[in-house]
């Protein structure tokens, strides 16, 4: 520590003290957590600060109630959960947020450091146990660093491509006599992020496009983490290149500007997939060439020159080559490139937009909804979007119904759109929901979410009702595990093996009502509008609507996994 | 040593500089497991700051970038050098013990004196040496001590060194 310290007229207070006061310098003002033995000290404290705690009623749903903050807000989500099974409880969020690069910072109580290493009651190695699954943790021995650990973990979390970070504190260290001191040298030698692109790279980059022909903007994530909306949809409009929007991209461009051509991928739609497949070049920002993009990546984009940007450098070239790597955050880049794009003409590619226009028109999404049929799902988030005026923030689980909401919903802006993509967690929906509710409490947070995925974490709701955190929930009630019954009957020889779940057995209403919240249910088509207005109606606690489903619908297009993107299952036509 | 370690992607010696705290050379071993990437030798030790410590790490991969990358990803890690065998010193320490009745006591000796072999312990019926070299070099010794019976091995792990310029270079530059 530096000479610098002042000496001390500053009072002396208790590490967990220190802990509040470091959350609160952070600017917090609301965590989702759990109590329990080791924590026990940090939530005295926390009872006389002016920080905002929601009691989750599971470590998993205050780590996913963390992140759904955190992408609906833009700042980190924060969670607390006690040692051990509190800490292994928050394992699957944290490995979702680092699959997905979202902000969080996460702490924990740990056993007195005496008894570390002994096998202590509720003791699990949490440093070890989430090293892989966080972007960085400590394990703090002296009260004295908690300042500045604290400051660190929110820094890293924010910066470069955002993460979680762990803080594990044990009991003894949380007890013991401290300062508070402002945190001042972040003291990270090995971490600086590249922010801006190479001006070389930036310039090669806006030569390649400016010659190509048949170019295409590929865009994630990572144009919604560092607020590029703006910079990518004005770099669009000035060269003319259409834009595809990944799944945990959609919203960086308008669904409805003439250049958003949708999200490509698995369940991707045809004209997004195949522009990628049949383009010269392929610009990415912000992606990192998932599986579920590319397919089989020795047969994607064959034809295209690659050029990505991204401001983690070990996702440049991890699955394609790039002809042009541009190590960079993407709003800085999508700058930088604005402005080397100068007075250029848009890109000549004329027929390029009437051959996209062409798909798009020949291979629209569809479903078919019959008046006397059962209720298609795609049928409800078209409804549910109408009754909205699509003005809501959107959140999902994980399976088919996220994809037919990715699908069919028209994502307007960024941030307005919330899933577990990389980690693919079921369960994310209700906390997450939850978590973005706490944050813009004056937004209509609408979760859709499927009975498997409901049937894990629904247990948050009681904490939604008990905190008057007024979410909605649709649950895509198909009595099954709907993607892997859709695997099975593709792959599978129709042997639907552990993937039904005795839909007739769970009543979402009475269940609903026993949590505290106002149940709600539609079974035919005509009842949906209705059924979804009322929802809209109720603002005082919780909604689940349970909407019964057509057990058979499938999500298409589809390509089977590991399959060329060349070949797009389209699925049935209307009528068949 | 089994069949298929005979056959393995490229190894690769890397070189870290490392902040010396606790955990770190669990991280970059975890790393490098998490991403499927085989350590052939590890040895890590102080540098002559006491707040760094030096990895150096030799990795079987034919996606050296990759690894070099995820490496650089861990808050903890300050510098990564890709040490080239051509421009670098690489030396491994090996105590290697054989089986040796007291009349091929110097036959053993007169193999290991040829590789500067040092004898380190001797038992009724054993011989130990020490000998520090290249890893090639201590293979060879190795396939020599092999008819005597090989009772026990003990390698340190490769570590390395760039070699320095041969002419007057532009600017020195000490890390760790």
């Amino acid at each position: 520590m530096s000479a610098s310290r002042k000496p001390t007229t500053m009072t002396t207070i208790t590490g967990s003290q220190s802990v509040i006061s470091s959350l609160e310098h952070e600017g917090v003002d609301l965590i989702f957590g759990i109590p329990g033995g080791a924590i026990l000290p940090a939530y005295d404290p926390l009872y006389s600060s002016p920080i905002r705690h929601i009691l989750a009623r599971h470590e998993q749903g205050a780590g996913h109630m963390a992140a759904g903050y955190a992408w609906a807000t833009g700042r980190v989500g924060v969670c607390v959960a006690t040692s051990g099974p509190g800490a292994t409880n928050l394992v699957t969020p944290l490995a979702d947020a680092l699959m997905d690069s979202v902000p969080m910072v996460a702490i924990t109580g740990q056993v007195p450091t005496h008894a570390v290493g002994n096998d202590a009651f509720q003791e699990a190695y949490t440093v070890g146990i989430t090293m892989p699954t966080t972007k960085h943790n400590y394990f703090v021995t002296d009260p004295d660093d908690i300042p500045t650990v604290i400051h660190q973990a929110f820094h890293l979390a924010s910066s470069g491509r955002p993460g979680p970070v762990l803080v594990d504190l044990p009991k003894d260290v949380l007890n013991q006599e401290t300062e508070w001191r402002p945190p001042q040298d972040l003291e990270l030698p090995g971490y600086k992020p590249t922010l801006d692109g190479h001006p070389r790279r930036v310039r090669e980059a806006v030569e390649m496009l400016a010659a190509s022909r048949r170019p295409v903007l590929y865009v994630g994530g990572g144009i919604i983490k560092s607020e590029a909306s703006e910079a990518l949809t004005r770099f669009a409009e000035i060269t003319n290149i259409p834009v595809v929007t990944t799944l945990m991209g959609r919203g960086a461009i308008p669904d409805s500007h003439p250049l958003c051509l949708g999200m490509p991928g698995m369940h991707g739609n045809y004209t997004a997939i195949t522009s990628m497949q049949k383009c010269d070049v392929l610009a990415a920002f912000g992606v990192r060439f998932d599986d579920r993009v590319t397919g089989d990546p020795d047969h994607f984009a064959v034809d295209a020159k690659i050029i990505h940007a991204d401001v983690d450098p070990a996702e440049i070239g991890k699955v394609r080559a790039a002809d042009i790597p541009i190590v960079a955050d993407a709003r800085r880049v999508l700058t930088q490139m604005i402005e080397a794009w100068g007075d250029r003409p848009p890109v000549a590619g004329q027929q390029w937009l009437e051959t996209i226009r062409e798909w798009q028109t020949k291979y629209p999404l569809s479903y078919d909804q019959q008046p006397d049929g059962p209720i298609k799902p795609q049928f409800v988030i078209d409804e549910l979007a109408r009754v909205t005026g699509g003005d809501a923030i959107l959140v999902a689980g994980v399976g088919q119904h996220q994809m037919w909401a990715s699908q069919f919903w028209n994502f307007d802006r960024p941030r307005r759109w919330i899933n577990s993509g990389g980690l693919g967690t079921m369960g994310f929906a209700v906390p997450a929901a939850i978590g973005a509710k706490a944050g813009m409490p004056d937004e209509l947070v609408y979760a859709v979410d499927g009975d498997g995925c409901f049937q894990m974490t629904f247990q948050e709701l009681i904490a939604a009702a008990a905190h008057q955190i007024p979410v909605k929930v649709a649950v895509f009630n198909n009595g099954a595990h709907g993607m892997v019954k859709q695997w099975q009957k593709l792959f599978y020889g129709g042997r639907l093996s552990a993937s039904l779940l005795n839909a007739e057995m769970v009543d979402y209403v009475k269940l609903a009502e026993g949590m505290g919240c106002i149940g709600l249910r539609a079974e035919s088509p005509e009842e949906v509008g209705p059924t979804l207005e009322k929802s809209l109606s109720i603002d005082d606690r919780p909604v689940v609507v349970e909407m019964v489903v057509d057990p058979d619908e499938m999500v298409f297009p589809m390509v089977p996994a590991g399959g060329s993107n060349d070949n797009v299952i389209l699925g049935p036509e209307p009528g068949d | 040593m089994t069949v298929s370690a005979l056959s393995h992607p490229p190894r690769h010696t890397l070189s870290l500089i490392v902040e010396n705290r606790p955990g770190v050379l669990a991280r970059v071993s975890s790393c490098l497991a998490r991403r499927g990437f085989n350590i052939h030798s590890l040895a890590v030790g102080p540098t002559i700051d006491p707040g760094l410590s030096r990895i150096t790490v030799v990795v079987e991969s034919e996606k050296i970038e990759q690894v070099k990358k995820q490496l650089h990803k861990l808050i903890n890690v300050i510098r990564i050098f890709e040490l080239e065998p051509s421009k670098a010193v690489e030396r491994e320490t090996m105590l290697i013990r054989v089986a040796t009745t007291p009349s091929a006591r110097t036959e053993a000796i007169e193999v290991a004196n040829i590789f500067k072999a040092n004898v380190v312990d001797v038992g009724y019926n054993s011989l130990t040496f020490e000998v520090t070299g290249r890893p090639a070099k201590l293979n060879d010794l190795i396939e020599l001590l092999r008819p005597f019976g090989v009772v026990e091995l003990v390698k340190s792990g490769r570590i390395a060194i760039g070699r320095a310029a041969k002419s007057k270079p532009a600017r020195i530059r000490a890390v760790g």
